[in-house]
């Protein structure tokens, strides 16, 4: 059990390493002349106006609120599903009532207009 | 035999007893092969880029009834290698103001969330990365990094249309989620594990027969996931130039490309373990081998699908993306989760015919019933719209009579 973690561990740090050797060797390849010219940002042609980190749309905010409590909720139905096989009736009944007050809770959004892209 | 049979773990165990015969304590030379086993699957997952990059373009070529690249090698095997060469003498451009740190970091982590996922993806009985028993949850975890290195990328340039861009893929990305993770509930229920290895060996009878639709949702949000068309959004170029990667150069824009790519066939590899039976064939127990072949074959089935789409559909708009989840494919698959759990519950104990056929059937109810749905929906929506404002009106003022 703990070698499977423990080859997770070593992998991840190695898919990590691994990009930075190509990265690396374009590095010492490719040609470096930077000017100022070369290192404004690309927008359309047209010199760049005012700053780039500004307030941004509120919807994308309200989508991700949503999102959160679905995915809170959905992380607490895995272990539901695992058991399922050993569950009686029951116990999927009451899973289902989570899940039905999530569709609820989706519904809800969706009349109060959460859900529109305006 | 066992070599012709089962050639990579074979070669793992004889490597294990030979650093043992070296003098190394056992545990230290199985960590030792525990990190050569990891590096040769990272190091073969990049390789598989240059394929797949090449068959995708030929692909999708031949549907737009083109030659696709021809010129380099046999049918322009090479093509992708040259461009390799090319992408390597790139210069880096590093914009103005960017936050740099972010800014290098964000294409490693990109590559380190598409490649994390094989480290779970059983290729055979013997061959796989490791067998932790939450690995279903272990992929969406993992698929969470891409977005943070998605919106890491797009925050760090300083250029508006990556920032737009970073903000639509998180957009998509948390959307389709949501769908892609119910689903994910189906073949972890009718396995009873999140263990991919379980899942696998659960599949006696494939999960698609199963449950058909969840297969669907399951295709068609990991295809958002991916970013990939119809939800192209995030690299719209007639609307945000290249999204969030417009400032990238070089090999740095290569790591995105090669993440993209990858990403595609990993999720073949994914909907090919949990739905489309794994590694299972006949005769995949006795010859390991032929497990990796038959896997290989299924997921690229999937892929094809997914190139397949690509050649097909059209861009759809930001607000069609986000209905099309929240509206649609999240109730659906809301109610396929809870109309199977209650089928599954009543069938069980029974013969496997009965099982199969009547989550078949279950299946292919709500598919009707949905599509019956939409269909009055529509119908209504179009009435409205009619209603509401004629399509298209004769001017009032002519102007070809001069």
């Amino acid at each position: 059990m703990l070698n499977d973690w423990l080859f997770i561990g070593i992998f991840l740090l190695i898919a990590f390493l691994f990009p930075i050797a190509p990265i690396l060797i374009a590095h010492f390849l490719a040609p470096r002349r930077s000017s100022p010219q070369k290192s404004q940002t690309y927008e359309c042609g047209v010199e760049t106006v005012g700053d780039t980190w500004v307030q941004f749309k509120g919807q994308y905010y309200i989508y991700g609120l949503v999102f959160l409590i679905f995915d809170v909720e959905i992380v607490f139905l895995f272990p539901w599903a695992v058991a399922y096989g050993q569950l009686p009736l029951f116990g999927v009944l009451a899973g289902i009532l989570f899940i039905a007050l999530l569709i609820a809770g989706l519904f809800y959004d969706w009349k109060k207009g959460a859900l529109e892209w305006v | 035999m066992t070599f012709l049979s089962d050639p990579i773990s074979s070669i793992g165990n004889w490597l294990e007893n030979f650093l043992i015969g070296l003098g190394l304590a056992p545990n230290f030379s199985a960590l030792i092969v525990t990190a050569i086993g990891a590096f040769v699957l990272a190091a073969f997952g990049l390789m598989i880029v240059l394929l797949l990059i090449w068959f995708e373009r030929k692909a999708v070529a031949r549907m737009q009834d083109r030659l696709g690249p021809n010129r380099i090698g046999p049918y322009g095997i090479f093509q992708s290698v040259a461009d390799t060469l090319k992408l390597l003498t790139k210069e880096y451009i590093t914009p103005a103001g960017a936050d740099k740190v972010v800014y290098n970091l964000a294409p490693l982590f990109a590559v380190m969330a598409v490649l994390g996922i094989w480290a779970v993806i059983p290729f055979a009985a013997t061959v796989y990365g490791s067998d932790i028993n939450v690995g279903a949850l272990y992929i969406v975890a993992v698929g969470a990094i891409g977005v943070l290195a998605i919106i890491m990328a797009g925050w760090s340039s300083n250029n508006k249309y990556a920032l737009l861009g970073a903000f639509r893929v998180v957009s998509q990305l948390l959307c389709y989620e949501v769908p892609l993770v119910i689903t994910l509930l189906i073949p972890v229920m009718l396995a009873g594990s999140m263990g991919m290895n379980a899942i696998v060996m659960a599949q006696d009878t494939w999960f698609i027969f199963l449950a058909p639709l969840g297969f669907l949702i399951f295709l068609i949000a990991s295809i958002a996931e991916v970013g990939r068309a119809p939800f192209d959004l995030l690299e719209a170029d007639s609307e945000i130039v290249a999204g969030f990667n417009i400032e990238y150069s070089g090999m740095k824009f290569g790591m995105f490309f090669v993440a993209e790519f990858l990403h595609a066939f990993t999720i073949g590899a994914v909907v090919a373990t949990l739905f489309l039976g794994g590694w299972r064939g006949p005769g995949a127990e006795t010859y390991p081998i032929l497990g990796t072949i038959y896997f290989f074959i299924k997921a690229f089935i999937v892929y094809f699908i997914v190139v397949w789409a690509r050649g097909t559909f059209p861009r759809i708009r930001i607000d069609q993306m986000l209905n099309f989840s929240w509206k649609f494919l999240t109730p659906l698959a809301l109610v396929l989760l809870i109309v199977m759990a209650v089928q599954l519950k009543l069938v069980e104990g029974s013969p496997t015919w009965v099982y199969v056929t009547s989550s078949f059937a279950v299946n292919v109810l709500i598919a009707f019933g949905t599509i019956h749905l939409l269909r009055s929906f529509a119908r209504r929506e179009r009435k409205r719209v009619s209603e509401e404002r004629p399509l298209a009106t004769a001017p009032e003022s002519d102007f070809q009579q001069i």
